[in-house]
């Protein structure tokens, strides 16, 4: 098997449709550490990848006013277990212009690896980008993610994100992603995370509300068991008028887990207006005594209570 | 109707607070059997204590179903038995869809159909979250429905109607009626005397134990005849 279809076998393995990359509509991106194995642009989608020792450099630009209707695709990965991957991600979504991302991240076989994405992006006026970004770092732990990401945010533009890593080990994951918004923009943030071991994890979300009614939400869905430990810091700006943030931070922890959640609410305009909440503790006593009263086992209970959490 | 719950000389104690003295109670199979009485008497603790909640272990007393002593067994194996229950207030769920939520007890069970004998729509429902999102009165059906669908031998239902408006509480008799047709009995737990009336028998607790037992019509008569508004489930005229 050559490796791009070792590293499709994993994407299928985790619930994803690789035959979606065939289609020719689809724009893609294929890198094994610092290998380009396969790019394709598409109308609206200009993609510009290079292998380098040290990095794989990729540049995208979805085009004025384009809408792009099949997701663009970034499957990333390494199938050695040891070794380096660095990813340095330009994307520049124009005016207008409307795009979707599926981000695959795939270290199925890591015991000593190390991924680092440093990501900048860029969104125009009027435009709207989603970024739905899925890991699976395989059974051992044994590998670093540090994805890093700035993001502008233009006039009226919408970014979501949605970071999700709930399957087989962690690792270490050191998120640090900061985000700007414009007037009338809207950033929403979403991360799950499901922590085993002595998984660490450690998630950095910033947003600036800079622009007259901005608007922001960062989600954060953490579980974590054994000796994993995580620490999510939440920080909103609201620094124009109208502009509203809100933070939302859920952590189940068990056994002899560590969760901390930092809000951190700042506001330097009087009409704008920042909130938060958090919840950090073990299995809610009464969702588990409704899901018991249904005949589940304690068990039972609580990985439904999780898996809904980290959906 | 043959003997399915019976409570003999309960009594709990939460903190240093009594909250049942002594408490029997008998329901029989497919009987609809109200328990009335004013806020503090002890109808939740009860309901807690039955269904074997944590904090809700009898100091003294037996609880036995279907002649099988059940005071050591956790809520699932009460469950499993048939007992079950629709809090009050019930727990909410973030990531879990009603149809996933009706369906807990086997995926074979028809969701929609027990989403339309609450009265919600499935084309509307089926998809949604069992979060925050549902209000008050639509989380509470979406309970009745699942308590349905897990056809139990026993339904214990803790104000089912509060925070249901009043035009819907004709509905929801006709849903605690229908519990009993599909062969369940129904420990109906309310402060309101309309919704008791579906009963075929009725109890009054004051005070954490049962002062009036009986038609529910009677046991209503004896219930608004009551001296007390407010029990703190500590002093009662009637003990």
């Amino acid at each position: 098997m050559n490796k791009i279809s070792e590293l499709m076998h994993t994407l299928d393995a985790i619930g994803g449709e690789s035959a979606l990359l065939l289609n020719p509509e689809t724009a893609h991106i294929v890198a094994d550490a610092h290998r380009l194995l396969s790019s394709q642009e598409i109308t609206g989608v200009e993609v510009q990848a290079e292998e380098t020792p040290e990095a794989i450099i990729v540049h995208i630009v979805v085009t004025k006013g384009a809408r792009v209707e099949n997701p663009i695709h970034l499957c990333f990965g390494m199938l050695e277990p040891t070794g380096t991957q660095r990813i340095k991600l330009d994307i520049i979504v124009e005016d207008e212009a409307n795009a979707t991302f599926l981000a695959h991240c795939l270290f199925a076989n890591a015991q000593s690896a190390q991924h680092l994405m440093d990501a900048e992006i860029k969104i125009g006026a009027d435009a709207e980008m989603r970024m739905i970004e899925s890991h699976y770092h395989g059974p051992f732990g044994g590998i670093e993610v540090v994805p890093k990401a700035v993001v502008d945010i233009g006039p009226n533009s919408r970014f979501f994100s949605d970071f999700s890593l709930t399957m087989g080990r962690v690792g270490r994951l050191d998120i640090d992603y900061r985000v700007t918004v414009d007037t009338h923009g809207v950033a929403e943030l979403t991360s799950r995370v499901f922590g085993h071991v002595n998984d660490y994890i450690k998630i950095r979300e910033e947003v600036d509300l800079i622009g007259e009614s901005a608007r922001s939400l960062v989600k954060t869905r953490v579980a974590i068991e054994d000796q994993a430990i995580a620490e999510v810091t939440g920080i909103t700006n609201g620094a124009a008028k109208g502009a509203r943030g809100h933070l939302d931070c859920m952590e189940i922890v068990k056994d002899e887990a560590i969760g901390q959640s930092i809000p951190i609410v700042k506001v330097t305009h009087p009409l704008a207006k920042v909130t938060h909440e958090a919840a950090i503790g073990t299995v809610d006593k009464e969702q588990l005594e409704t899901l018991m009263a249904h005949g589940l086992s304690p068990e039972q209970a609580v990985d439904i209570i999780v898996s809904g959490l980290l959906r | 109707m043959n003997l399915l719950l019976e409570i003999k000389s309960l009594y709990l104690t939460i903190g240093d607070k009594k909250i049942l003295h002594g408490l029997d109670l008998k329901v029989c199979s497919q009987e609809i059997h109200a328990l009335i009485g004013t806020n503090g008497t002890g109808k939740t603790a009860l309901a807690r204590t039955i269904m074997g909640c944590e904090g809700y272990t009898p100091k003294r007393g037996d609880i036995f179903f279907r002649g099988q002593l059940i005071n050591e067994l956790a809520i699932h194996e009460r469950a499993r038995l048939g007992i079950t229950m629709a809090w009050q207030e019930p727990a909410r769920f973030e990531g879990l869809s009603v149809r996933d939520y009706l369906r807990l007890s086997s995926h074979k069970t028809n969701a929609a159909s027990y989403l339309e004998w609450v009265g919600l729509s499935p084309t509307d429902y089926l998809n949604r979250m069992v979060d925050k999102t549902l209000s008050g009165g639509e989380r509470k059906r979406i309970e009745l429905a699942s308590v349905l669908a897990l056809r139990p031998l026993l339904a214990i239902l803790d104000e089912p109607a509060s925070g249901i408006d009043l035009l819907s509480v004709d509905e929801i008799v006709k849903v605690i009626r229908d519990f009993k047709d599909q062969g369940a009995a129904v420990l109906l737990i309310s402060h309101r005397e309309e919704i008791a009336r579906v009963a075929d028998r009725a109890s009054q607790l004051c005070a954490g134990k049962i002062v009036f037992s009986g038609d529910p019509d009677a046991v209503a008569q004896h219930y608004r005849s009551r001296q007390c508004n407010v029990c703190d489930g500590m002093v009662c005229p009637d003990e």
